[in-house]
């Protein structure tokens, strides 16, 4: 199928151009990386100034349907000639429109500051990584195919400038190649494809060339993100992490045999998604794995003291096309991420998934306040989109701030950190705990006072005027009962003493005794005379009084 | 100076009794939450089994929704084409119940999801019936015996296998309405107090908001009171607890739509009225004897019976010609199996068909409640000692929940709180000898050995005689107020009870002091044992949410979890609008975890439709293609237990499916999949079981995995091994093979199609048993 793109390959020198500026590249030397699902091109770019006026900036071109895929550009200075990498310099860089050029191409500007003057020299680094530029063809395979993916790209480098020498190396997976677009000067060498060198090619030359090649890797893609990051006072970053993942290679067709794919596979399923490794900060803890319907259990951990790495597995292997949703939840311990500066608190912590492989269309990163920060500002190393929202949740009055940062295409070269400045009393921690303490106080402070108020509407209803005399009943019960408990010992004493008499005939004792207990037991009954009688009067003891007369002839028998 | 201070202590002990047994029921009641969590320590928390994943997701749409969307809520995800309503088909309590409980904690900003709301919503509530246990016993016995019954109900097994953590059912709920609605009916009776009949009516409405065992209730409680008029036990108390509960509750009881005019025209409410009208008619009898003089009441008598006779025979007369008009005689299929224990298996197999409809084995007792059903005999005797109203209720309930639950296994769940309050009363009983013979032999021995240790028997033995005497007479004298029955007395009694009673009691019987001490010790071993179990069976036996299968192996604990992982597939990976088929056990799970539309749930309401997946189930690949594609499925689903021994599979439930699709088709004949009167699969089976969409669904390419094709749940090798679909395609098997889900193949060119048919028809005798299945099937 390959000799289709062959077809397709021409070659465009766009009409009347106006010349930029004096800047022409002397060397142009590029790399492309196609092992992974994000395409990675790295170009090194020697510029040189021609011309007598001082240049500030340097246009990098791409296409139209490129640039739309692209994620990430950064442009650096190599001054070292390639081997002190560690003082190179980023400079900014634009979308810009320059006037009269072609409207399918898209231009970044790289300012250089200090600018470029007669005659000099600047080797720029371009890093471009891009999201889905890899094209799966045949786009529908069944369970045993292999899956291949095509790429296009111009073996000319794109460039307002006119480029002197130049050379092109695209790197494949260490798999098998379909075909690629055969040009002039074209190697292959193992599971590299080499264009090049070129030489004296005029401004925005284009020459179309075609890899087309099996890529078993994963093409997991996370259509959105929401990364929601919790900060929490008392010692807890909660990050949780909501993935809506496809994988985005060829398309499944037709049968998915469980037997194939359990028998070999290697061969039934290579392209399908089996596990993926998110690489958490160190201590982190608490991890969680679930999706909506409950806990995944298949997944694994590991630990040490510079890395946790979790690894999950969807909860069936994805084939292409296939979709899957789920949450991967953590907490970090607060010391490492939330710093101080000038009276601020900052949060520093990384922007991207910690799921490398994974390429996100839409990622929304939240990131949850205490309740009551105030001069709220974030500084990113690349442009978001920001907002703010407010969010409710345990016990809040007046609701968290929230920080949303939203971006498309990312990748793994949009794993940096990124800061939030808040102010933030370390008073207001205990607002919370507080209020709970004084909700409880005031309940049984209410609870105190129900149990000793009378509550009662009406003080003449039948209800309330029954409970007083209830009341009073059982106020004269009580006390009968307990003259009963006098009686009681009395007869204990009683008793004893005739026991004593029994035992030793020492009649005079026992009578004396006897004679004690006659003198309490009168003043006994005369205590009971007061209460019987109201008893008798009260309505509502009637029927106890039986009880107590019986309580009398005891006493009287006794 | 002595009378205060003993007055003091008695306070004291008092107070400080009411601040224990506090203790205890918050003790009991966290006992009775933290028991339940074994699910989710062991598992995680997540809804467990099949109903509670409906009550879930109606809960879900109720919190997102509303409550007037609720009640006006249209199901168009399940029963496909016919659709279900469900504010008029479901007992809302569970969910409002879980719904309130959702929207309270969010509007105090704690967030909580949904789904955790469910999944504690049952412990929360075993620990409320705990209470409600307590406050029964209480009413009958004494605190005591309550804290001991509710004791015992916070950790009785078979409450735990319905409420365990994630087991969102309505039986969760509706145990605590239950006892709540019994002990607010006994405390009117003791009262006699119209504001608890009040509250008795509103339990009983949230007990039939909950469950459909309300009818329970409403049966259960017309017979104490029968009970109590026949045995001259007729009281204003009885009729004030009695009348408003049959007026209140019955208007409350239609206000739940899925009851409505059900609440008076059906059998199952009859008794209530019946009861009702008796009642009215012994109040007035008992109000015209307080006005005639005898002689007189003795003529009116027999006026009055003779009409009354005449009246109620016609009434009756044409209540029976009205019952009888109805096919059911106005009774349900399940309230007749429970009259019938044979009922359903001869008439209704969707009703047989389901394993907690079976009658209980012995065993199952001892594993659902123990030693309690040890202790129940002994309960009964002391309810009798003396027999009360109160008491002779719980006698009632546990006779009639001893019956029923030896009907349905699921009505153990009744019997389980009865035998609590049964046992705690007898250990309560028990204990209270014991103790009151330990305590007063001890303090006699002390104080003898100070003085003299030879007379210490006869001593004490004339002491017990003479109070023995008079506490008789204190007991003659005691009943005689007690029979008038006003409603002051009674709540004097209730104080006086304490003192006058435990001093009656003290020393009525006494045993030896060695033989208490044992058989306090062998009643700890016996309540060790229980609570032993408990844990054992909360732990080990009711943890499993049934979703998730765990086996131990020796390297280690394997987890099954293919039902989510054929869930979340069909979830993520079909269209939102896709019609899925599968038996209708796997109907809840279906539409609330994957979200997509099914033909037949777990709401077993249409027997024809079920018996139409039934026959495609159980026909040949192209007559089943023909009925699914005629219903718009795009799906098939099977669960397949033979590659790792899972025996609650299709294969095994086929026969239900043969038995409820021959029951409306009768082309499917069940002696046609039958072999000696079995099931089979092995070479030996028929090859119209052979040749049946189930089998070959459940077995497609199953040979290819170990070579012999070995199903290691029926434990043979299968009849026909090598096969090929036509209609259908593998779409998606779990990674155990637990769950295999087909696509229905899009018809073939339609030329070729008609060859092929015109040939097939010729050919073979499928093609006349297609035909018959066109035209039976009600879907062309």
């Amino acid at each position: 199928m390959g000799f289709r793109f062959d077809l397709l390959m021409f070659m465009i020198v766009l009409l009347s151009v106006p010349v930029l500026s004096n800047l022409i590249l002397s060397n142009v030397d590029r790399r492309i990386d196609l092992t992974t699902q994000a395409v990675r091109i790295t170009s090194t770019l020697k510029v040189e100034n021609t011309g007598s006026d001082l240049v500030s900036e340097v246009l990098l071109a791409f296409p139209d349907d490129q640039a739309k895929h692209l994620a990430y550009l950064t442009a650096t200075n190599n001054e070292g000639k390639g081997k002190a990498k560690s003082s190179s310099v980023s400079f900014p860089v634009d979308v810009v429109r320059p006037k009269g050029m072609h409207p399918s191409l898209t231009f970044y500007s790289v300012s250089l500051p200090k600018g470029l003057g007669k005659g000099a020299s600047l080797t720029l680094d371009v890093l471009a990584v891009f999201a889905h530029a890899l094209q799966p063809f045949p786009e529908r395979i069944t369970q045993p195919d292999i899956q291949l993916v095509v790429f296009n790209e111009t073996a000319h480098y794109l460039s307002p400038y006119a480029v002197k020498v130049q050379s092109l190396t695209v790197k494949l997976p260490d798999a098998r190649i379909e075909s690629f677009s055969k040009i002039e000067n074209t190697k292959i060498h193992g599971s590299e494809v080499k264009y090049g060198p070129y030489e004296n090619l005029p401004p925005f030359s284009y020459s179309s060339i075609v890899v087309h090649f099996e890529a078993n890797q994963p093409f997991a893609i996370a259509q959105q993100l929401i990364r929601e990051i919790e900060i929490s006072h008392w010692g807890n970053v909660q990050v949780t992490e909501h993935y809506n993942l496809v994988h985005g290679g060829a398309q499944s067709k037709g049968e998915f045999s469980r037997l194939d794919y359990q028998a070999r596979p290697h061969v039934r399923g290579a392209s399908a998604i089996r596990h993926l490794v998110a690489k958490l900060p160190p201590r982190a803890h608490s991890i969680y794995y679930r999706d909506e319907i409950g806990n995944i259990s298949t997944s694994k951990l590991w630990g040490d003291p510079k890395k946790t790495e979790l690894v999950i597995e969807p909860r069936y292997p994805m084939f292409g096309g296939w979709r899957t949703a789920f949450t991967i939840g953590y907490g970090l311990p607060l010391q490492d991420f939330l710093f101080h500066s000038e009276g601020k608190r900052y949060l520093n912590i990384s922007f991207g998934s910690p799921i490398n492989e994974v390429v996100i269309d839409t990622l929304i990163v939240k990131v949850v306040l205490p309740e009551g920060s105030a001069d709220i500002s974030v500084s990113a190393p690349f442009p978001v989109k920001q907002g703010q929202e407010t969010k409710f949740s345990h016990l809040d009055v007046v609701g968290r701030p929230v920080i949303v940062l939203e971006k498309t295409n990312v990748v793994l070269e949009h794993n940096q950190h990124f800061q939030v400045y808040y102010k933030f009393s370390s008073l207001s921690m205990f607002g919370e705990p507080l209020m709970l303490i004084s909700g409880f106080f005031f309940l049984f402070v209410a609870c105190i006072i129900y149990m000793h108020a009378d509550l009662s509407i009406s003080k003449s209803s039948p209800s309330y005027l029954a409970k007083l005399q209830w009341d009073e009943v059982q106020a004269g019960v009580q006390q009968v009962r307990n003259i009963f408990d006098r009686c009681l010992t009395l007869h204990d004493k009683l008793e004893a003493s005739l026991r004593d008499l029994s035992r030793t005939g020492d009649v005079q004792a026992c009578k004396a005794s006897r004679k004690a207990v006659d003198g309490l037991l009168k003043d006994i009954s005369k205590d009971l005379k007061p209460l019987l009688l109201s008893l008798q009067s009260s309505p509502q003891a009637a029927q106890i009084l039986p009880k107590c007369s019986i309580c009398k002839t005891s006493n009287a028998t006794s | 100076m002595a009378a205060s201070e003993t007055s003091k202590e008695t306070i004291l002990r008092y107070a400080f009794g009411n601040v224990l047994s506090f203790f205890i029921l918050v003790l009991i009641g966290v006992l009775a939450f933290s028991i339940r969590l074994f699910s989710v320590i062991k598992y995680e928390s997540v809804i467990h089994e099949f109903d509670p994943y409906f009550n879930y997701r109606v809960t879900q749409y109720l919190t997102k929704n509303g409550i007037y969307d609720f009640w006006n809520w249209f199901d168009d995800r399940t029963w496909y084409p016919l659709g279900r309503v469900i504010g008029g088909t479901v007992y809302p309590g569970l969910t409002l119940t879980a719904g309130t409980i959702w929207w309270l904690l969010s509007s105090l900003n704690i967030p909580l999801s949904v789904e955790t709301v469910c999944v504690f919503t049952a412990p929360i509530f075993s620990a409320f019936a705990s209470w409600a246990t307590y406050l029964l016993t209480k009413e009958v016995k004494g605190a005591g015996a309550g804290l001991m019954a509710a004791a015992l109900l916070a950790m009785v097994p078979s409450y735990i296998s319905r409420s365990v953590a994630g087991s969102y059912d309505n039986e969760a709920v509706a145990i605590f309405a239950l006892i709540f609605t019994f002990y607010l009916y006994i405390k009117t009776l003791n009262t006699g107090s119209l504001f608890y009949a009040t509250l008795n009516a509103i339990a009983y409405f949230y007990m039939v908001c909950s469950w459909g065992g309300y009818t329970f209730i409403i049966n259960l409680i017309p017979m104490h009171v029968l009970l109590c008029i026949v045995t001259g036990r007729y009281s204003s108390r009885l009729y004030i607890a009695y009348a408003p509960l049959v007026v209140l509750g019955t208007l409350l009881a239609s206000l739940v739509p899925v009851v409505g005019f059900n609440a008076v025209m059906t059998s199952e409410h009859f008794a209530s009225f019946l009861v009702f009208i008796i009642i009215h008619v012994v109040a007035l009898v008992y109000y015209i004897k307080g006005i005639l003089s005898p002689k007189m009441f003795k003529v009116a008598v027999t006026f009055v019976v003779s009409i009354g006779v005449v009246v109620c025979g016609a009434v009756l007369a044409v209540l029976i010609a009205l019952v009888a008009s109805s096919p059911t005689k106005g009774w349900s299929g399940r309230s007749l199996s429970l009259l019938d224990p044979t009922y359903a298996s001869k008439y209704i197999p969707i009703i047989a068909s389901v394993s907690e409809h079976q009658p209980p084995t012995w065993p199952s007792y001892f594993m659902d409640i123990n030693v309690l059903a040890f202790l129940v005999p002994a309960g009964i005797i002391a309810c009798f000692s003396p027999l009360s109203d109160a008491s002779s209720f719980v006698i009632l309930y546990i006779v009639t929940s001893v019956y029923f639950s030896g009907v349905m296994v699921r009505l153990m769940l009744v019997l389980a709180p009865a035998a609590c309050i049964m046992s705690g009363i007898a250990l309560s009983a028990a204990f209270d000898v014991f103790t009151r013979s330990i305590k007063f032999q001890l303090p006699g021995a002390t104080e003898n050995s100070e003085r003299d240790a030879g007379e210490t028997s006869s001593n004490s033995v004339v002491a017990q005689n003479d109070v023995a005497k008079t506490e008789k007479n204190e007991d003659a004298v005691k009943e005689r107020p007690s029979k008038k029955n006003r409603k002051k007395e009674k709540e004097k009694e209730n104080v006086e009870k304490p003192s006058v009673k435990s001093q009656i009691k003290k020393k009525l019987l006494i045993l030896p002091l060695e033989a208490s001490i044992i058989a306090i010790f062998l009643l700890v071993l016996l309540g060790a044992f229980y609570v032993v179990h408990c844990v054992w069976a909360a732990a080990e036996a009711y943890s499993a949410p049934s979703i998730v299968l765990t086996s131990h192996s020796h390297d280690g604990l394997h987890v099954f979890d293919d039902f989510r992982e054929a869930y979340a597939w069909l979830s993520h990976n079909t269209e939102v609008d896709d019609k899925v088929a599968s038996w209708w056990d796997y109907g809840y799970q279906t539409t609330a975890m994957a979200n997509r539309t099914v033909i037949v749930d777990n709401n077993t309401w249409n027997n024809t439709h079920i018996a139409t997946v039934g026959t495609a189930m159980s026909s040949p690949e192209k007559a089943a293609w023909e009925i699914f594609n005629s219903l718009d499925v795009k799906y098939v689903l099977v669960v397949f237990g033979g590659l790792v021994g899972y025996p609650s599979d299709d294969i095994n439930k086929f026969l239900w499916m043969v038995r409820i699709g021959g029951g409306v088709f009768p082309h499917i004949k069940e002696p046609d999949y039958l072999r000696d009167g079995q099931y089979r699969i092995d070479s030996q089976a028929t090859p119209t079981m052979l040749n049946c969409l189930m089998y070959k669904l459940s077995y497609y390419r199953f040979v290819e995995t170990d070579g012999k094709a070995f199903d290691r749940v029926r434990r043979t090798e299968i009849g026909k091994k090598y096969f090929k679909l036509t209609h259908f395609e593998e779409v998606f098997t779990t990674h155990h093979w637990m769950v295999r889900i087909y696509k229905l193949k899009p018809p073939k060119n339609r030329i070729r199609g008609r060859a092929k048919k015109s040939k097939s028809k010729a050919s073979s005798t499928t093609g006349t048993k297609r035909i018959g299945t066109k035209k039976k099937n009600p879907w062309h």
